[in-house]
C-alpha cells in the first residue's frame, strides 16, 4: 500500500513517525512523572497507584507494548535517517563549519538519545524487572500494608490492609546508590534536553508550527522541559539527601 | 565610500575536475578595494593567476545581481559567507579586514559532486523541478487576468516561495544536505495558487520522492537552511509542505476509485 510505502520509505514519512512516537512518548514520560510523584506523598499513595497499575493485566500489558513499539519506530526511523544524512553530506567535509541559528539542543538529538536508551533499559532492569540491584527490588523487600484506600477517579481501587510490594522503599533504598542517583540525574537532564528540541521540533515535522507562534511554542516547550527535569532530579536528590526515607 | 585597499589571504579548494583529488591552495589577495564584490575579488586574483601562466579558480558565477542563483561558494564555514540574505555575489570585501584568512570551499553534498574547483553540479535541482514544479495548462492566448482572483495574502505568500532562486545553500548549509527548504519553497509556490490545486498532491509526492531518490538527506528541524538562504525563504514553508504531504498520502491511501466509464 502507497500510505505505508511513502511513511516507511520517504524521509518525510519517517519524520512523521518519528514526530507521531515521540509526542506519544512526552505524553508518557509526563504521565510517569506526575505519578512517580506521589513518592512525596504517604507511602499509601505511591504503593497503591502501583498495586492499582499491575493490577490491570492485560491492559497493562497492551500499553506497554504500544509503549515499546512507539520506542521502537522513533529508534528504527532515528537510526536509519542518521544513516541517510550522513551519506548524503557526502564523503568531503567541509574544512571550516559554522554553525548559524541551530538550537543547541538540537545538535547533540542523537547522543542525548543513545544516552537516554541506556537509561531507559537500566530503568527497566531497575524497577521492573529487578535484574539490576536484585537486593532492593520489590519483590526481595517486605511487603507493604495499606493504612487508607488507595482512589481513582473517586472509585476505590486498592483497599486499606491490603498486603502490596513496597515500591517506595525500593525507590528510595535503590537511589541511595551515589552513582546510580547520579547517572539518573544526567540521564534525565539530557532527556530533557533531547525533549528540548524535540517537542519543539515535531510541531514542524506535523506542518502545524509557523512563525506566528514560534515564540509561544517554544517558550511552553521550554518551561515544560525545565518544569520536567526539576520534577526527574527530584527524586533521587530527595532520596540520596534522605529526604526521603 | 571607502577606498583604502587592503590584503587577505585567500585558501581555495582547488580540484581539477569530477571526482579527482582536490586540496586547498592559498592566494594572496593584495590591493582588495572594500567596495569590491567577493567574486569581483576572485576575478582580480584569477587575472593574477592568469598571468602567471597557471589554471584560474574556477567558480560559478552569472547575473552578479542576485537573482539567478548561480554563484555558489562556502565562505568561511557559512554558504555564500558572513552576511545575512545575500548570495555571493552581493557579498563585499567590507565585510572582511586587512590580514584576514578566507576559506572558500564548494558547495559540499552528495547529490552536488563537484566538476571542478568552487563549481559544484546542481543539475539534480533541476531533476526535483521536473518532477512536479509546474503546472499544467492550456496554451494559447493569455487568459483574462482577473478571471482566477487571488487573495492578496494568498499572493503574497506565493510570492515569498517563489523567491527562491534555486542556489542550493540550503543543501550546503544543512548538516544532512537535505534539499527540503528548496523542494518546500518550490511545493508552496504552486500549491498556494489556485493554478496549482489540481495537481497538488501528485507535486508533493513526485518532488519529495525525486528529491530522497537523489540523495538528499532529511530535515532535523535546525533551520540552517533558511539562515543561510540569500532570499530568506522562511523553514514555514518546510511545516507546510509536510502537512501537504501527510495529507497527500492520506489523499492517495483513501481515494475512492471511480467506476470508469469513457476515457477509463
Amino acid at each position: 500500500m502507497d500510505l505505508v510505502r511513502n511513511l516507511l520509505g520517504s524521509t518525510i514519512g519517517k519524520k512523521l513517525l518519528m514526530a507521531a512516537t515521540g509526542l506519544v512518548l512526552i505524553a508518557f514520560v509526563t504521565g510517569h512523572l506526575v505519578g512517580n510523584l506521589q513518592v512525596f506523598e504517604n507511602p499509601d499513595r505511591i504503593n497503591g497507584y502501583a498495586h492499582f497499575l499491575q493490577s490491570l493485566g492485560p491492559a497493562l500489558w497492551a500499553v506497554r507494548v504500544f509503549l515499546l513499539a512507539c520506542a521502537a519506530i522513533h529508534i528504527w526511523a532515528g537510526t536509519v535517517l542518521a544513516l541517510e544524512d550522513r551519506k548524503a553530506r557526502g564523503d568531503e567535509p567541509y574544512a571550516v563549519h559554522k554553525w548559524i541559528d541551530a538550537a543547541v539542543s538540537s545538535r547533540y538529538m542523537r547522543w542525548t538519545g543513545f544516552v537516554v536508551l541506556a537509561f531507559i533499559l537500566y530503568h527497566i532492569a531497575q524497577f521492573t524487572v529487578g535484574a539490576a540491584q536484585p537486593a532492593t527490588f520489590k519483590e526481595n523487600i517486605g511487603h507493604y500494608t495499606m493504612t487508607s484506600d488507595y482512589r481513582v477517579m473517586g472509585l476505590t481501587v486498592v483497599r486499606a490492609g491490603t498486603e502490596v510490594l513496597d515500591v517506595r522503599s525500593m525507590v528510595i533504598l535503590g537511589f541511595r546508590r551515589r552513582v546510580v542517583a547520579l547517572f539518573y540525574m544526567v540521564a534525565v537532564g539530557l532527556l530533557s534536553l533531547h525533549l528540548l528540541h524535540g517537542a519543539d521540533s515535531l510541531f514542524q515535522t506535523l506542518g502545524v508550527r509557523s512563525h506566528r507562534w514560534e515564540r509561544g511554542l517554544k517558550a511552553v516547550v521550554a518551561v515544560f522541559c525545565a518544569a520536567y527535569f526539576l520534577g526527574n532530579l527530584a527524586i533521587p536528590c530527595a532520596a540520596l539527601l534522605g529526604y526521603l526515607h | 565610500m571607502t577606498s583604502k585597499t587592503f590584503n587577505v589571504i585567500l585558501r581555495v579548494w582547488r580540484q581539477a575536475g569530477p571526482g579527482r583529488e582536490g586540496r586547498f591552495v592559498e592566494y594572496p589577495a593584495r590591493g582588495v578595494n572594500p567596495d569590491m564584490s567577493f567574486l569581483e575579488m576572485l576575478d582580480v586574483v584569477n587575472d593574477e593567476i592568469a598571468a602567471r601562466g597557471e589554471e584560474p579558480i574556477a567558480f560559478s558565477h552569472d547575473c552578479r545581481e542576485g537573482i539567478c542563483g548561480t554563484c555558489s561558494l562556502v565562505i568561511n564555514g557559512k554558504p555564500h559567507g558572513p552576511n545575512h540574505g545575500v548570495a555571493s555575489c552581493q557579498t563585499y570585501m567590507r565585510s572582511f579586514k586587512d590580514g584576514d584568512r578566507i576559506v572558500v570551499e564548494p558547495f559540499r553534498a552528495r547529490p552536488f559532486p563537484v566538476i571542478k574547483d568552487l563549481v559544484t553540479d546542481r543539475s539534480a535541482f533541476d531533476a526535483i523541478q521536473q518532477a512536479g514544479g509546474f503546472i499544467t495548462a492550456r496554451t494559447g492566448s493569455a487568459p483574462e487576468a482577473n478571471s482566477v482572483p487571488v487573495p492578496k495574502e494568498v499572493a503574497e505568500l506565493a510570492m515569498d516561495a517563489a523567491q527562491c532562486i534555486g542556489c542550493g545553500a540550503c543543501v550546503a548549509a544543512c548538516k544532512n544536505a537535505s534539499a527540503m527548504l528548496f523542494v518546500a519553497a518550490k511545493v508552496s509556490h504552486l500549491g498556494l495558487l489556485p493554478q496549482g490545486q489540481p495537481e497538488r498532491d501528485r507535486r508533493v509526492l513526485a518532488m519529495v520522492a525525486t528529491m530522497d531518490g537523489l540523495g538528499f538527506g532529511g530535515c532535523t528541524n535546525q533551520y540552517e537552511c533558511s539562515a543561510a538562504c540569500p532570499k530568506l525563504i522562511s523553514h514555514d514553508f518546510i511545516a507546510r509542505m509536510n502537512r501537504d504531504y501527510a495529507k497527500a498520502l492520506f489523499h492517495s491511501a483513501f481515494r475512492p476509485a471511480a467506476a470508469g466509464g469513457a476515457g477509463a
